[in-house]
């Protein structure tokens, strides 16, 4: 059979393709449906947070930065309680990340506050002393892209029914709502209302600055982001 | 006319050749950098602070990798086939013009896409997802170039002579069917361009922008679907390619077994595919994959070291060429990080071991001891051996090679023990407890234990890249000032010669 195959080309790649596509067949199918439900207490992105979790991505955290706590009593000593998958779901790309030269962030808006943000991103080794992680200090003079942020979550709530302007069940049993604006202008002054309480409790006046006159640096955005990973 | 020799033509390889050696040359200068960052934080201001967003870390690492991957090893995979294809095939480029313009407009847009490449990662465009961060533009183009590769390799093999494919070609092939099918389901994404206001206003925002078809763990689950098995049909499947021809042809030795070959060739495809789940053990996906993962990733020992052994056992009565040849060191050093690295790669996919493994730099060290030991070596090896016959001039100098060889060979060591012993320091510090059940270490304190292991690695990294040089500017001088010759005048003792 074998010499047979390799006098036929065709019939080769055909064999080729069906043994390397059977894998993925069996193993990704099945659970698809299922791994994609949200757990109670998951919400949508707000178009700000969308903004800060574009501002990490564009600079890679993911490749220093897990966003994963496993199972094992150190990690949830560490981190929180470990991840479980409907708490994903609403994370489009997932940014588990496959390498911690930091440590884990899937829960590090539970621990960290604004001002530790502010003061880490513009000069890590001031907060945490022997740190290897630069400076971001671009990220407090850069805008952010809100118009981009929007375009996103636009796509999200439109090809795959993320919950925008609808209530979404809490732990506590209450509900909560995630605006998303009509257009653009009105995804921005939303944006910029939750802006307003980040920098609030920043001190970088440029920043401060920026907010107050209907700006918002990358920095404010990311910190949104980050304070969001609970 | 029927009696003459066929003459091959080798523009495209040339052409493929030019830019495995200058993209080896970017990804692994980027690489030392990266390195030395970790151990220097200062290096990510090497260029100043105005410039710091470009030479951070984050922002170079996609580049490393998708130089070293898409640049470095996909332009080797596409110099060899032009060179392999036409030989083990019997057929030559230049009998079909159809054929050779495709070849060069897939060289052109190859280098076209690896320019946006470079530009949008540099300005921070990416996906995020690993080796595969390039937005929607720039996969239809890499697509494109990859459907160029598949109609010049099917169009050659339509017009063999030889009726049976040679075993490197099983390898091509399978090449071109797996990263097809695993690039095209991970990168499904939908362009945020496509979505409209409720109020039908314009959105604006980035045009290239896009959100992935997955969510979370699907995502996750494609995505490493995609990432361990495009090092399977990128850093080995195309590689043993490689070895099955130039091994036989270097040494003058047949192939050791056939029905190994076949053993090896079908094992490998079955069983590569389903071991992506390694890379998310205690992760959210279910748990029968993962242990599926970790099966199937001890089950590929048996493909890979099929192949290996294959190829030592080609060496058969044969290993004084060993001491002689600094070309066959390499291919023999290859394998055998081959099987060094297939071993490893099982013994992490252990739920246990990855427990503490996960995370961790002693990953990085695996994939540096296969990539470094193993691709590298066997692309340069495979250069070294074409340059001769593509050129038509001797090596412009051997010593070079044998010094070449061994500083690299001691770059690889430094690379991957220094990596163990950080990433198994790191992964045992992380789970620590004290007496009282309370963690032993904060963070910083597994950070600051690894500079010595990162300079080591960086040390390393660097005497690669120094032999890397040395590899550039030995194939620079062959082709300009090497001894003329003729193929039939090279050495050529096999029974496989001509």
């Amino acid at each position: 059979m074998f010499h047979w195959l390799e006098k036929h080309p065709f019939f080769f790649a055909v064999g080729v393709f069906v043994a390397i596509a059977f894998a993925g067949l069996i193993e990704i199918l099945p659970n698809f449906a299922q791994a994609s439900r949200p757990v109670i207490g998951t919400k949508p992105y707000s178009t700000l947070e969308i903004a800060g979790r574009q501002v990490y991505i564009e600079n890679s955290c993911n490749a220093c930065h897990s966003q994963l706590v496993r199972p094992f009593k150190s990690e949830t000593d560490r981190y929180g309680h470990y991840s479980l998958s409907g708490e994903y779901a609403y994370d489009r790309p997932f940014l588990w990340g496959s390498k911690r030269t930091g440590p884990d962030l899937m829960r590090v808006g539970n621990y960290r506050t604004t001002d530790w943000h502010e003061n880490h991103m513009k000069d890590p080794a001031a907060v945490v002393p022997g740190t290897i992680m630069p400076a971001y200090r671009w990220m407090f003079e850069h805008k952010a892209d809100i118009a981009t942020a929007y375009a996103e979550q636009l796509t999200v709530a439109q090809f795959f029914s993320v919950p925008y302007n609808k209530p979404v069940p809490m732990k506590d049993g209450s509900t909560e709502i995630v605006k998303m604006g009509n257009n653009v202008t009105e995804a921005h002054a939303l944006a910029l209302a939750e802006a307003k309480v980040i920098a609030a409790d920043m001190k970088d006046q440029d920043v401060k600055d920026a907010v107050a006159n209907g700006q918002i640096p990358e920095i404010v955005a990311l910190i949104a982001y980050l304070n969001s990973l609970k | 006319m029927e009696n003459r020799p066929l003459e091959y033509d080798y523009t495209v390889a040339k052409m493929f050749m030019l830019t495995t050696v200058l993209l080896g040359i970017v990804g692994m200068l980027i690489g030392v950098i990266l390195a030395f960052q970790l151990a220097f934080p200062e290096l990510n201001l090497i260029l100043g602070e105005s410039l710091a967003e470009y030479t951070n870390f984050s922002r170079l690492r996609p580049l490393h990798t998708d130089a070293v991957i898409f640049g470095f090893t996909v332009s080797g995979v596409f110099a060899t086939w032009y060179y392999v294809g036409q030989r083990v095939l019997k057929v030559s480029m230049a009998e079909s013009g159809l054929l050779m313009f495709l070849g060069k407009l897939q060289f052109w847009l190859y280098l076209l896409t690896v320019v946006a490449v470079v530009v949008s990662l540099f300005a921070g465009v990416t996906t995020s997802k690993e080796y595969a961060e390039f937005e929607w533009p720039i996969d239809v183009a890499i697509v494109v170039v990859w459907v160029l590769f598949g109609i010049n390799m099917f169009g050659l093999i339509g017009m063999r002579r030889e009726k049976s494919l040679y075993i490197s070609v099983w390898y091509y092939i399978a090449t071109f069917l797996g990263i097809a099918m695993l690039y095209l389901f991970n990168n499904m994404e939908i362009p945020t361009m496509l979505a409209a206001a409720p109020d039908g206003s314009a959105v604006g925002g980035n045009w290239f922008h896009s959100v992935s078809m997955y969510a979370g763990t699907n995502d996750a689950l494609v995505q490493w679907w995609y990432g361990h098995n495009a090092v399977a049909f990128g850093f080995t499947v195309p590689i043993v390619a490689m070895i099955y021809y130039f091994l036989p042809k270097e040494s003058g030795q047949a192939i050791y077994s056939y029905k190994l070959s076949l053993l090896s060739f079908w094992g490998l495809m079955f069983v590569y595919l389903w071991a992506g789940g390694h890379h998310l053990l205690y992760s959210t996906v279910p748990d029968w994959m993962q242990t599926m993962g970790s099966i199937f990733s001890i089950v590929l020992i048996l493909p890979s070291w099929g192949s290996a052994i294959n190829m030592l056992l080609t060496m058969k009565g044969e290993w004084q060429q060993v001491a002689a040849s600094p070309l066959i060191k390499f291919m023999v050093l290859g394998s055998t990080f081959y099987m060094f690295s297939t071993l490893e790669g099982p013994i992490q996919a252990i739920k246990s071991v990855n427990a503490i493994a996960h995370f961790t730099d002693w990953i990085v060290g695996h994939v540096h001891d296969g990539v470094l030991g193993w691709v590298g070596f066997m692309i340069m090896a495979a250069l070294f051996h074409m340059a001769p016959r593509v050129f038509k001039r001797e090596i412009y100098s051997k010593s070079l090679m044998a010094t070449q060889f061994w500083i690299q060979t001691l770059g690889v060591v430094l690379y991957f023990t220094s990596m163990w012993i950080a990433g198994i320091t790191q992964g045992m510090m992380w789970r620590a407890h004290d007496e009282f059940g309370n963690l032993a270490y904060s963070f910083i304190d597994t950070v600051t234990v690894l500079h010595p292991y990162y300079t080591i690695r960086g040390v390393g990294g660097l005497l690669y890249l120094i032999g890397f040089f040395m590899f550039a500017y030995n194939i620079y001088k062959t082709m300009t000032s090497g001894r003329k010759v003729e193929e039939s005048e090279l050495q050529n003792a096999s029974p496989m010669g001509a």
